[in-house]
């Protein structure tokens, strides 16, 4: 609304509702919006965490180790467990997301949202068998 | 289930109270009758002073948005006997500032909506004798969703990022203006591009998704501000890697 518009008689003045700060609060899905885009801290924090590990490999044996002990401590074992709920959260909550803005044609007919979905839940079970195999050496 | 209803109508007039007043009044509830009777009957029986906008009845118009118990919807298409045994509580749509009782200001919707020039527009039109711009079935479903907006600004009503920053251009124009990109005979969204990639255009959405869940139209607003998204971070990566055209 143009905030300089003059009141007039038949505009004495209007009400402006103020938004709460808490406004996420009211309803689930705007907490699950919030608790979406906040959990990409989280997948920040597994970058970090994997560069530290690239770190301690490049410096050798003895700072491996030392990363390795300090991987196993309580806390960042738990900050690792949180990190890794909101990292499942956010992939689950953006494959969700992600039919709406990409749109597949083939041929005349554009793929249905299940397809797209399907698809990458298939993207990232492939993605995890190559880590897996790559861990295990199978 | 009970016959009759309470409605708890949120009142405010302007020259009277700087806040606003709940009313209640309690009205007939048969099992067709939609929130905007129950309001019908207040003006007509029971408090004639009572302001609210509607006009169609049949979710055409868009005039009728309110927030019903909490939510935005069009009180033509939202039956008391859902809330039995009440109350029902009807506020006026948020994020807009109110005039009277349950009417909102929407003239900065008006406003931005003109902006993204929500027509066809033509470089160069063709002579009358050339006929009409033909449209296949397929070119037409590739905008028909878009095109069933009704204007009712319930989408505006439920995006926080509208009420916490006004200046949003929002929802239903960015739909709108999807819906002239996508129709065939349309040369215009170069222009529109300049008025969306404004920091307040479809950048301003963080895709809380809320506009497509209110939407009733099924619109899914929210879908034609992440296919925009898309569409822009495409096209300024070829003006980066190819900048003399691919």
């Amino acid at each position: 609304m143009d905030q300089n518009h003059a009141y007039t008689a038949y505009h004495p003045r209007w009400l402006r509702p103020h938004v709460s700060t808490y406004w996420w609060l009211e309803k689930p899905a705007y907490l699950a919006f919030i608790l979406r885009e906040g959990s990409c801290m989280f997948v920040a924090w597994f970058t970090v965490y994997l560069l530290l590990l690239l770190r301690a490999i490049q410096q050798g044996q003895a700072a491996y180790e030392a990363f390795l002990a300090w991987s196993a401590g309580p806390v960042v074992v738990l900050v690792n467990i949180v990190s890794f709920a909101f990292l499942i959260f956010h992939a689950i909550t953006f494959f969700q997301a992600a039919p709406q803005a990409m749109v597949v044609h083939v041929g005349h007919r554009r793929l249905p949202a299940r397809v797209l979905l399907a698809a990458h839940y298939a993207a990232w079970a492939a993605a995890s068998i190559v880590v897996f195999w790559l861990l295990t050496g199978a | 289930m009970g016959d009759r209803i309470t409605l708890q109508v949120a009142r405010y007039r302007p020259e009277q109270e700087s806040e606003a007043t709940y009313d209640e009044f309690e009205v007939p509830c048969p099992k067709d009758w939609v929130v905007l009777d129950g309001l019908n009957h207040v003006k007509d029986r029971l408090d004639g002073t009572l302001a609210y906008r509607w006009s169609c009845r049949m979710g055409i118009c868009g005039s009728c948005g309110m927030t019903v118990n909490g939510e935005p919807k069009l009180t033509c298409a939202t039956f008391l006997s859902e809330y039995a045994p009440g109350p029902v509580r009807v506020e006026p749509l948020r994020n807009f500032p109110v005039i009277r009782d349950l009417i909102v200001d929407i003239g900065d919707f008006m406003r931005k909506l003109v902006r993204v020039k929500p027509w066809i527009v033509r470089q160069v039109e063709k002579p009358l004798s050339a006929g009409e711009y033909l449209q296949t079935p397929d070119e037409l479903e590739e905008y028909k969703q878009f095109s069933m907006c009704i204007n009712c600004m319930l989408c505006y009503a439920a995006c926080p990022i509208y009420g916490l920053d006004p200046k949003f251009i929002g929802p239903a124009v960015i739909a709108l203006a999807q819906r002239y990109n996508l129709d065939n005979r349309d040369q215009g969204a170069a222009a529109r591009m300049e008025v969306l990639s404004e920091h307040e255009g479809i950048w301003g959405c963080t895709f809380v998704g809320e506009c497509t869940k209110v939407c009733p139209k099924h619109v899914d607003p929210a879908g034609a501000i992440q296919r925009y998204k898309l569409s822009a971070a495409v096209d300024s990566m070829k003006s980066f890697f190819l900048p003399r055209g691919a």
